[in-house]
């Protein structure tokens, strides 16, 4: 219990320079999950969807730790419970009440058919730890394509709808006006963040999605309101957060976890601060108009 | 005769056995302001849905700019009701406005010029200055302003408004109103303006549509607003009476304006 030896186990960095060849792989990872969660993360929370991520990551555990089980692609796995739950929400749920109690439901049940799995697995408890913490140090060759291919999908689809998407997601009514098919791009979206937090699963682990998809783009929409300036903040902080995460994690026994989700706190805190600072001051350049503007203001 | 900006030729539509609307024709011109008022349930919003080609006639036709509707035409400048933007939606006034240009559209690529259209916009219902402000953070009123620029913006030859006055205060509902007059004025832009309620837009209404009980009547606010032909639409007796330039109407049969009787469910609720 001696302090050095838990600050060792925390944080040591001997020998680094090799750990960091070992770790190519998973640097490469973390920095595309980054993007990809940075970019889906500003829709997320357009659409007030935190709590749906957290119960497709749920699904998506079930779905890998159900694979683990059979030997089957635990990558498969993770990516039918997670485009499973994704697609319910998204078709049963169009109403945020309606969608609040889908989720409610769903995660609980996907958390608890997922520790099924996981009691009746005999294999290596890391495999078990993993999927619910994390496990990027070991991503290899076959799983960091598979990972590239899945982000490539997601970022072209997420371009070429990024526009209607975005009207949608301010006002469907009026989106719909224009000609804009809302409920068919709400569909699209779950699809794509179903296999964006399936991939993270992989990484950082069920639990943790949010900081990955969520937190980032929370925390950029603290400081600005400009959508280029939301994303591309957005996605510098998850970025900065999972691979700022795992080179802290290098040397320690620690999963990386911990550090991607303190990193990921500590941008928000700071952003929620200088935000609120913002709001006192007024926004912008301009302070917001008082008198100037007859029978206009108010 | 210049060309209607909008047409409807016995125009009627049904939901099952329950029939809104019948026999309805109508030619909006260029720059003429149209309001639209009826009770709840009479109608209103499918109208607007079924001009935005959102919502197929049961029999006639409509026409907008010589052809029949269809989603996401540029020939229409639509603005909903007003409803709160949440404070941290990441959108400046200018980006809303500019999701009027091409927020339908796929893909990443922008028009030239579409800085400059999106300033004229702001411009032309004086919000020029608070381009730049997160849209979360304006008042009711002031985002409403946005929202028609947003509307503005593509040039539409018809500003569809539907009860773009609600839950706004009075001074905002003068501004509003002024500045859709002050528009078809200018570029001649045709309005047809859903509205529960005439007297915000009494002074510049140049027909009124009313719809009520499957029956409806067009005509001048004088010729409309009458005690006589308000009972005919309604079939009981309602009293008309203007005081101080302002239209009240009392005895319409309706249970009251509140919202969990606008979808369908008013018929019976009516005799209240």
């Amino acid at each position: 219990m001696a302090d050095p030896g838990i600050w060792s186990q925390v944080f040591n960095f001997a020998d680094y320079g090799q750990l960091l060849g070992l770790v190519h792989n998973s640097l490469i990872a973390g920095a595309v999950l980054g993007v990809v969660g940075g970019l889906i993360g500003t829709f997320v929370m357009m659409r007030d969807l935190p709590f749906a991520v957290h119960s497709i990551s749920e699904l998506s555990f079930a779905g890998a730790s159900g694979a683990l089980l059979m030997g089957a692609n635990v990558v498969l796995g993770s990516l039918s419970g997670s485009i499973l739950a994704a697609l319910v929400i998204g078709l049963l749920g169009s109403r945020a009440r309606d969608r609040n109690s889908i989720i409610g439901v769903l995660m609980p049940f996907g958390l608890g058919l997922g520790v099924l799995f996981l009691a009746l697995y005999k294999g290596r408890a890391a495999n078990k730890f993993g999927l619910l913490t994390g496990q990027i140090v070991a991503v290899d060759t076959p799983q960091l394509s598979w990972l590239l291919a899945t982000s490539a999908v997601v970022v072209v689809g997420l371009l070429v709808i990024w526009r209607p998407l975005a009207f949608a997601s301010t006002d469907p009514e009026l989106a719909a006006g224009r000609g804009v098919p809302v409920a068919a791009l709400s569909t699209i979206f779950m699809v794509l963040l179903g296999l964006t937090v399936a991939m993270s699963v992989q990484i950082v682990g069920a639990l943790l999605v949010l900081s990955v998809v969520c937190t980032p783009a929370a925390a950029a929409m603290r400081v600005t309101a400009s959508p280029l300036l939301v994303t591309v903040l957005s996605v510098l902080f998850a970025v900065g957060s999972v691979v700022g995460g795992i080179l802290l994690a290098l040397g320690s026994t620690i999963p990386i976890s911990p550090y991607v989700t303190t990193i990921s706190f500590l941008i928000y805190i700071v952003c929620r601060i200088v935000g609120a600072r913002r709001q006192r001051r007024g926004w912008q350049v301009i302070p917001r108009p008082r008198a100037p503007l007859p029978a206009a203001v108010r | 005769m210049s060309a209607p900006v909008l047409e409807f030729e016995d125009a009627g539509l049904s939901f099952g056995p329950r029939r809104l609307w019948s026999g309805l024709s109508l030619r909006v011109e260029p720059g003429e302001f149209v309001a639209v008022l009826g009770a709840n349930g009479s109608g209103k919003t499918s109208l607007v849905r079924a001009i935005l080609g959102l919502q197929r006639l049961s029999s006639g036709r409509i026409r907008l700019v010589g052809s029949p509707p269809r989603r996401g035409s540029d020939d229409i400048g639509y603005v909903p009701q007003q409803r709160r933007i949440d404070p941290l939606t990441p959108m400046r006034a200018r980006d809303i406005v500019g999701q009027g240009l091409d927020g339908h559209r796929w893909g990443l690529g922008r028009q030239a010029g579409r800085a400059a259209r999106v300033r004229a916009a702001l411009e032309s219902v004086d919000a020029a200055a608070f381009a730049d402000l997160p849209i979360g953070l304006l008042s009711g009123g002031e985002q409403q302003r946005v929202r028609i620029a947003q509307a503005l913006v593509a040039d539409p030859g018809l500003l569809l408004c539907d009860e773009p006055l609600l839950s706004l205060d009075l001074r905002s509902q003068r501004t509003i109103t002024a500045l859709v007059d002050r528009r078809r004025r200018e570029k001649g832009t045709a309005v047809v303006f859903v509205t529960h309620e005439i007297n915000p837009v009494l002074p510049y209404v140049d027909r009124v549509l009313y719809l009520a009980d499957g029956r409806f009547r067009v005509g001048s606010v004088e010729e409309v607003f009458t005690s006589t032909t308000m009972s005919e639409l309604y079939g009981v007796p309602v009293e008309v009476v203007r005081i101080n330039g302002r239209i009240l109407v009392a005895g319409i049969p309706q249970a009251d304006e509140a919202h969990h009787h606008e979808n369908g469910a008013v018929s019976g609720a009516r005799r209240g």
